[in-house]
């Protein structure tokens, strides 16, 4: 990670960070309350809360879409104002451009940020045959399943090599199957390219599974309630989710909703 | 299970015109109709033949044509650089859209009069009177296309950093492609209809100029021919769109079918 770099082993640095929405004529929505975390360089950090708990907007505000409140946000020690060239976005649905074939989806971050072309051509299709999509290159979106364009929309995301990957929920809509191979890609790809993640989910399953560490937040407004340390050894085997260390780690997250009764476990 | 349901349907359109035109030639005997108020089929025919035999239809043809075609081009050209402005200027809509609307209301049958009056019974007044019809269908079209691109796909250009000008070469534009064309195809049929009106109102030469002279003749026959070769006109300029339609938005046609893989 040449770009960004700073002494300091925290790519990330959230302090007191709060975002409100106003709401005309009424009181304004509190969507994130005075947050406090930080993200490791290469670590593996999800964020899991119910619906409605401001995750999608934390994301948001991380990648530079919506502007923070109050408080202070830092990506390598700088403060983010706006969309950075160092971080990668995966988004809830895959987000293709339908006239634009695979390979030039993948490619459109290196368009839009000017990048050499030729130079990162090389990478995009090697990315695309670490998801295995070789030979799809030249097929338009349309033409690939739900989990197919997920698999696009992430490599599209690496294709510049960000510092920072940041995923919002990026395989809700795929059934059960789809979801776990997908999980196990998501990891083999962070472990050969050794980027930092930070992925929102609903699933606490899916929350644990991936993650170094999952930072649980509370239904609105939304706060931090515990950052759990998941210690299952690595690389993440499918298996491993029916052992009693994972089922305590879910457990424990699980509890957290039990008592404020924002889920009914 | 489009194009077979096209297929079982072209037996049915083709007996419908044998019916009607053999239904008109038969009410045309049957009740001894005059051909100065409706000819039948055959005399039509004849007349068209006679027409096209002796250069007269195709002479008058080019020049409708021809204001069609730059009428045509004109507005829509216009129409383009329009909703572009508008649809990427916000304020530009709210001031200048209204005075859009007032020009779009009044009829352009009403002003075409003074159109002649001010370019001349020549072909200059009737690709100008075309052009302001094919001028609103295209500008309108634009405008409500360009803000037809999908929130996620604009925040996606945004979290990449590209700047309003990229969002609007790399998403905005592609994603109004769509709604242009239909623009378009409304306002190619309207164009044959904005020449045939400038030349009723004040010509020398066309097929609409041709109409009033073979109504004063009351040969029927004649001018029925011309409207087989009007109509024939726009169905052709309309297959024109479409065809370019499909080529350039292409990934409008068919996206269901083209699935593959798991």
């Amino acid at each position: 990670m040449p770009d960004v770099n700073s002494p300091s082993p925290q790519l990330i640095r959230a302090e007191r960070l709060n975002k409100v929405y106003p709401v005309l004529g009424g009181e304004p929505i509190v969507a994130l309350q005075n947050l406090d975390f930080t993200i490791g360089r290469g670590e593996f950090v999800t964020v899991v809360g119910p619906s409605g708990c401001g995750k999608s907007t934390l994301l948001k505000i991380m990648a530079g879409i919506l502007g923070c409140g109050s408080g202070s946000l830092t990506l390598g020690g700088i403060a983010i104002t706006g969309p950075s060239r160092h971080v990668g976005v995966v988004f809830q649905a895959p987000v293709l451009l339908p006239w634009r074939t695979v390979l030039e989806n993948v490619m459109l971050p290196i368009d839009v940020q000017r990048r050499v072309r030729a130079a990162h051509l090389e990478r995009a299709r090697g990315l695309l045959h670490m998801v295995r999509l070789d030979g799809f290159e030249n097929r338009y979106p349309a033409e690939l399943s739900g989990g197919m364009q997920q698999r696009v929309g992430i490599v599209r995301a690496l294709v510049h090599d960000p510092d920072l990957l940041l995923m919002d929920e990026p395989f809700g809509a795929l059934d059960a199957m789809t979801r776990e191979q997908m999980n196990l890609d998501l990891l083999r790809i962070w472990a050969d390219s050794g980027k930092t993640i930070m992925l929102v989910t609903h699933s606490i399953p899916e929350a644990v599974f991936l993650a170094d560490r999952v930072i649980v937040m509370s239904p609105r407004p939304g706060r931090i309630i515990d950052v759990i340390s998941v210690g299952l050894p690595r690389p993440r085997r499918l298996a491993m989710m029916s052992t009693p260390e994972f089922g305590a780690l879910t457990e424990a997250i699980r509890s957290h909703f039990g008592t404020i009764g924002a889920l009914d476990a | 299970m489009k194009t077979g349901s096209r297929r079982a349907d072209l037996p049915l359109t083709i007996l419908l015109a044998v019916l009607f035109v053999g239904g008109w030639q038969g009410a045309v005997w049957f009740f001894a109709i005059p051909s100065i108020v409706v000819p039948g089929p055959g005399s039509v025919l004849l007349a068209l033949r006679d027409g096209m035999l002796n250069g007269e239809l195709p002479a008058h043809f080019l020049v409708t044509f021809g204001e069609v075609v730059m009428g045509f081009v004109a507005g829509a050209l216009l129409g383009l650089f329009w909703g572009v402005l508008v649809g990427l200027f916000p304020l530009l809509e709210r001031v200048v859209y209204p005075y859009i609307v007032a020009f779009q209301t009044v009829p352009k049958v009403a002003i075409a009069p003074i159109i002649v009056i001010w370019f001349g019974y020549g072909m200059t007044s009737k690709v100008i009177i075309t052009a302001t019809i094919a001028f609103f269908p295209v500008l309108a079209n634009t405008i409500v296309g360009l803000r037809a691109a999908p929130r996620d796909q604009v925040e996606l250009l945004i979290a990449l950093t590209a700047s309003r000008w990229q969002i609007f070469r790399l998403v905005r534009f592609p994603q109004a492609l769509p709604y242009i064309f239909v623009g378009l195809d409304v306002a190619i049929v309207l164009a044959v209809i904005g020449a045939i009106v400038g030349e009723f109102v004040g010509a020398q030469a066309g097929l609409g100029y041709l109409i009033l002279q073979r109504d004063f003749n009351l040969d029927m026959a004649g001018v029925f021919a011309i409207l087989l070769i009007l109509s024939a006109l726009g169905i052709g300029l309309h297959l024109l769109v479409t065809g370019l339609q499909r080529r350039v938005v292409f990934w409008m046609d068919n996206a269901g079918d083209r699935t593959v893989g798991a």
